[in-house]
């Protein structure tokens, strides 16, 4: 089969590889018929995620029909069209069982390298390094899916995949960086980032009764596409001084919650994105918090931080004096993908979602290295990019 | 490393040294500071209350220990396993299932309920083998076991079952010990567990818990890559 496989920082390259077969009961195997490349997919691209090796597939949004099902699989059967969350849960650790599935402690095999870093075990996540289980991504013509029968959900037939394809990892990544706002009627709460995530969380954050949504970026047309879609007022922070301008839009308080969706390839601006630029390229620092650093300083007192971009391993010059003394509270992690995907296949079934809206871009699964350049530096308006194998 | 009766190149009569136990698991780890495995489990599973512990050593031990040849091979793990003590005591009390999840072991065959013959992997095709019993056994709670007198790798450890707080399942914690011998022996053993035996025992450990609850072991050996 034709895949995407990772080689150094900005170079992937579509190969032919056996195709991926059934290695335990609980395995599935899936014809992808959608993959898309997600923000985070960009940290393995530059190089950023540490024990990413030559030749590995990547990618871990994506949907498909069921080709091929291992013994222990009840629930499933060949021809079902399913969409499949980006992190692997076993569904009988602790952890699953408590809806909390990206730290489930079974589906990774090579959890001793995250256990000396962090200290304990998360999920793996399909095609995201080896510190992350190893398993082989999903910007392929195939996929083994494991433990596929708490892992997938199955969606009907008349639907576009456009409209299902980022309950994979999208959608609920930016609906769990809303909840965990907590958000209270009357709430203002600040994005940073007006990818596909950053435009989900806006979204999500209305449906949970916040009053004022604030967008943060860079980039026009994903501004723009904030304010039609998500109704969000924004802000360019190349133009305005964002801590500012949040002050301002929020009468001197700053906003009740922020959602980072943004992660460790944050820009800034000035002196101290020349600080962070500089030091992740000496190896002395491996994720550029820009975004943690803001939202520390913006936040109202007593304000909650949620952290949905991804960081990776250690980041510097943090103000926590300021999130210490106003008393924040931050909350994050990898999405817990199997707890929210019925929800929100509910929700687009209800026609109270349409996701589509997202894709700027769609390309041949061959094209995958000029699908990469696109999304990595926003070519042509760029907001997300679909593969098709 | 201190000596046991199976040791044969240090003086075992010459004591310096008694350690005194009470009996639990606490004391058994603080014995296993100052003694070895084998001989705190012995004392435990005899009701004995004081141990012989450590003795003088022979130069030429010593001088291998200086330089790491010889060194006991120690390691202590726990892992939470979300499900029943019974369940777990039982699976593992049959020895014969230990090489599912053990990946150092080739086979467990056991002869009755005392005595089982094991076969341990090494590099370039060897195996290792040896006879163990169990010293002691209290259903759903706790098991030791040793190698019996004469062992190419005199070894022992146990297993002790305790409900976890929480209604999260079951603490599962294992100690093992080898005692290498000297010789091509000792160089081939210490490859069995490579340069971290912890992890690897730690890794073991964690595939018993993905079996007991997952029902299979997470694996991407045989997976597609663009590796050539």
């Amino acid at each position: 089969m034709k895949a995407v496989c990772w080689y150094s920082a900005n170079e992937v390259r579509v190969e032919s590889v056996p195709d991926p077969t059934i290695l335990n009961p609980r395995d599935a195997i899936i014809k992808v018929t959608s993959t898309a490349i997600c923000g985070s997919d960009l940290h393995i691209y530059g190089g950023y995620i540490p024990t990413v090796q030559q030749g590995d597939i990547i990618g871990h949004e994506f949907m498909g029909e069921v080709v091929e099902v291992g013994q222990g699989i009840e629930n499933l059967k060949i021809g079902d069209r399913v969409v499949v969350p980006s992190t692997i849960g076993c569904g009988r650790c602790h952890y699953c069982q408590h809806d909390m599935w990206s730290l489930c402690d079974n589906s990774n095999p090579k959890a001793w390298i995250e256990e000396k870093l962090f200290g304990n075990i998360t999920s793996a996540i399909y095609g995201y390094s080896h510190m992350l289980g190893g398993y082989a991504g999903a910007q392929a013509e195939y996929v083994r899916v494991p433990f596929a029968d708490v892992g997938v959900v199955k969606v009907p037939p008349d639907l576009s995949d456009e409209m299902l394809l980022f309950i994979s990892d999208a959608i609920p990544t930016g609906y769990m960086g809303a909840e965990f706002c907590d958000i209270q009627p009357g709430d203002t709460v600040a994005v940073w980032g007006c990818g596909a995530v950053g435009q989900f969380a806006m979204i999500s954050a209305y449906m949970m009764g916040a009053e004022k949504v604030i967008a943060i970026d860079r980039f026009p047309e994903r501004l723009e596409m904030a304010k039609k879609y998500a109704k969000a007022e924004i802000i360019n922070y190349e133009e305005v001084n964002a801590g500012e301008a949040l002050k301002e839009m929020t009468g001197g308080r700053g906003p009740d919650a922020c959602i980072d969706a943004v992660g460790l390839e944050a820009h800034g601006v000035g002196i101290e994105d020349f600080y962070d630029q500089t030091k992740q390229k000496l190896k002395l620092e491996t994720d550029r918090p820009h975004v943690l650093r803001e939202m520390m300083v913006a936040c109202r007192k007593g304000g909650t931080l949620s952290i949905m971009g991804v960081y990776g391993g250690f980041v510097d010059k943090i103000p926590f004096g300021a999130a210490f003394n106003k008393g924040l509270t931050f909350r994050m992690g990898q999405m817990h993908g199997q707890k929210y995907m019925h929800l929100l296949l509910q929700l687009v079934l209800d026609g109270k979602l349409d996701p589509s809206f997202v894709v700027t871009h769609q390309l041949p699964l061959e094209q995958a290295p000029r699908a990469y350049e696109i999304f990595q530096q926003k070519l042509d308006n760029c907001v997300k990019v679909v593969l098709k194998p | 490393m201190t000596l046991t009766s199976g040791d044969k190149q240090a003086e075992a009569s010459d004591l310096e040294r008694w350690a005194s136990l009470i009996g639990g698991g606490a004391l058994v780890l603080m014995g296993l500071r100052q003694a070895s495995l084998r001989g705190v489990l012995t004392a435990l599973a005899g009701g004995g209350l004081i141990y012989q512990g450590a003795t003088k050593r022979s130069t030429i031990q010593q001088a291998q220990e200086a330089i790491g040849l010889n060194k006991p091979i120690k390691v202590e793990k726990t892992v939470t396993i979300n499900k029943p003590t019974e369940e777990l005591y039982r699976y593992w009390h049959n020895f014969e299932n230990l090489p599912t999840f053990m990946k150092h072991l080739k086979s467990v065959k056991v002869y009755n309920e005392k005595r089982s013959h094991w076969i341990a992997n090494a590099p370039l095709g060897n195996s290792i083998e040896w006879d163990a019993d169990i010293l002691e056994d209290r259903e759903n709670e706790f098991i030791s076991w040793a190698s019996v007198e004469g062992a190419d790798v005199e070894n022992s450890g146990f297993v002790r079952f305790q409900p976890a707080p929480g209604n999260r399942g079951t603490e599962v914690k294992v100690v093992l010990e080898y005692n290498p011998p000297g010789g091509t022996l000792t160089a081939i053993f210490a490859k069995l567990f490579g340069e971290e035996p912890e992890q690897q025992i730690g890794d073991e450990l964690r595939r018993f818990k993905m079996l007991m609850e997952a029902g299979e072991i997470a694996t991407t050996e045989g997976q597609p890559s663009g590796r050539k």
